[in-house]
């Protein structure tokens, strides 16, 4: 065991037990945490508009000649991306997979599109094809969900790995 | 007059915006531009304005020895903390460099205490699934199985399954979880487009101070 010396790992590593403590329950420890956590993020927030965007394009331009910024693109909104992703070729000579792969995520979408399309009552084959999009979008949550979890517990090894680690110097990698 | 000079103003930014994302001559470029920069500056503001309503709220509380005013003052002493170090001791536009004061609190203080709270979730999601995943019908089935999928998938448990559980996994994030998510997305697109025109042609009112249709 090879207890870090840093200051900075002790605190980190403090603030990590102190907001893991409301795993028991909400506490004094946990409590302070999050009141430190949201003050913080809001003065981390600030300094970081500050340097990247109030700084670069309203202060210096007033006071030198700067270029101004150009922002070009930026009006390019999901749909015209989405929609050019989604033109794909429906018939692959030679490869099944991505000739019903293409299928199923065109129709997928068009039908996901087809459950959103409030106009219209969602019965005979419009409400048909609402049905799969429903089905789409189930699988769709699910995989997201799935997908969030994951990436939750990867969070929580990285801590674990942090404490034993980094901290108390228990496991050697 | 309160309310009809605000909505001629974005009534008349609305336009020209339209006009100058279709049209590329430099006069109206130009302007184009630096309305686009005058709308992040704008909302960097937002940002401000919300540290100061977070102090003033903090502070008042403090003042009165609210309950939990020991907490308040930790938030309140952490913001201006974080605040000081980082206009003031790190070398200004180069906060963000190694061995500074603000990058010294990002990693000790943000990234810990964020990745940590994000990971707390963890065990709550796990408990939210038995709750969630009781299957009642075809659509739960559906979420179910693409959510165990996806979880054994990840995991080197589920290539020593089936070597066929990552792959599935993967075509199962690329097929219909990217036709879906595409299709939420364009019809968010859609509708962000009709509230654009809506606010454009002064019909939805809802964003002035006053409120009302």
């Amino acid at each position: 065991m090879h207890l870090s010396h840093d200051i900075g790992i002790w605190i980190a590593a403090l603030l990590t037990l102190g907001i893991y403590s409301f795993l028991y329950k909400d506490n004094p420890a946990y409590k302070l945490c999050e009141h430190l956590f949201v003050g913080v993020s809001a003065g981390y927030y600030v300094v970081l508009m500050y340097f990247s965007v109030v700084k670069p394009n309203l202060l210096d331009p007033l006071f030198t000649v700067y270029p101004a910024l150009r922002i070009t693109g930026f009006g390019q909104g999901d749909l015209v991306e989405q929609i050019h992703g989604t033109m794909l070729p429906l018939w692959v000579r030679g490869n099944l997979g991505t000739t019903i792969g293409n299928w199923l995520l065109v129709g997928g979408l068009l039908t996901t599109l087809i459950f959103f399309f409030f106009s219209k009552e969602h019965k005979g084959a419009l409400g048909g094809a609402a049905r799969i999009g429903v089905y789409f979008l189930m699988v769709s949550f699910g995989a997201s969900y799935g997908y969030t979890v994951m990436a939750r517990i990867s969070l929580l090894i990285g801590r674990v790995m942090f404490l034993l680690h980094d901290w108390l110097g228990v496991l050697h990698l | 007059m309160k309310r009809e000079i605000p909505l001629l103003i974005s009534m008349a930014a609305g336009i020209f915006v339209l006009i100058g994302f279709f049209v590329p001559h430099p006069a109206i470029r130009n302007t184009y531009d630096d309305i686009q920069q005058w709308v992040i500056i704008v909302v960097a503001f937002t940002y401000v304005l919300g540290m100061a309503n977070l102090m003033r709220i903090n502070t008042e509380q403090i003042q009165r020895r609210a309950k939990d005013w020991p907490y308040k003052l930790a938030l309140v002493l952490s913001l201006v903390g974080t605040m000081i170090v980082g206009f003031f001791f790190s070398r200004g536009s180069h906060y963000l460099d190694d061995r500074t004061g603000f990058s010294w609190i990002y990693l000790t203080f943000y990234s810990s205490m964020s990745s940590t709270m994000f990971s707390l979730l963890a065990f709550f999601i796990a408990s939210a699934a038995f709750r969630a995943f009781r299957v009642r019908s075809v659509e739960a089935l559906l979420l179910a199985i693409a959510a165990l999928i996806l979880m054994i998938g990840r995991v080197p448990i589920g290539n020593a399954i089936h070597p066929a559980i990552p792959q599935i996994a993967d075509w199962l994030m690329e097929i219909p979880q990217n036709a879906a998510k595409r299709g939420i997305l364009m019809g968010a697109a859609l509708g962000v487009i009709a509230t654009g025109f809506r606010v454009i042609l002064g019909i939805e009112r809802t964003y002035g101070s006053e409120g009302g249709g």
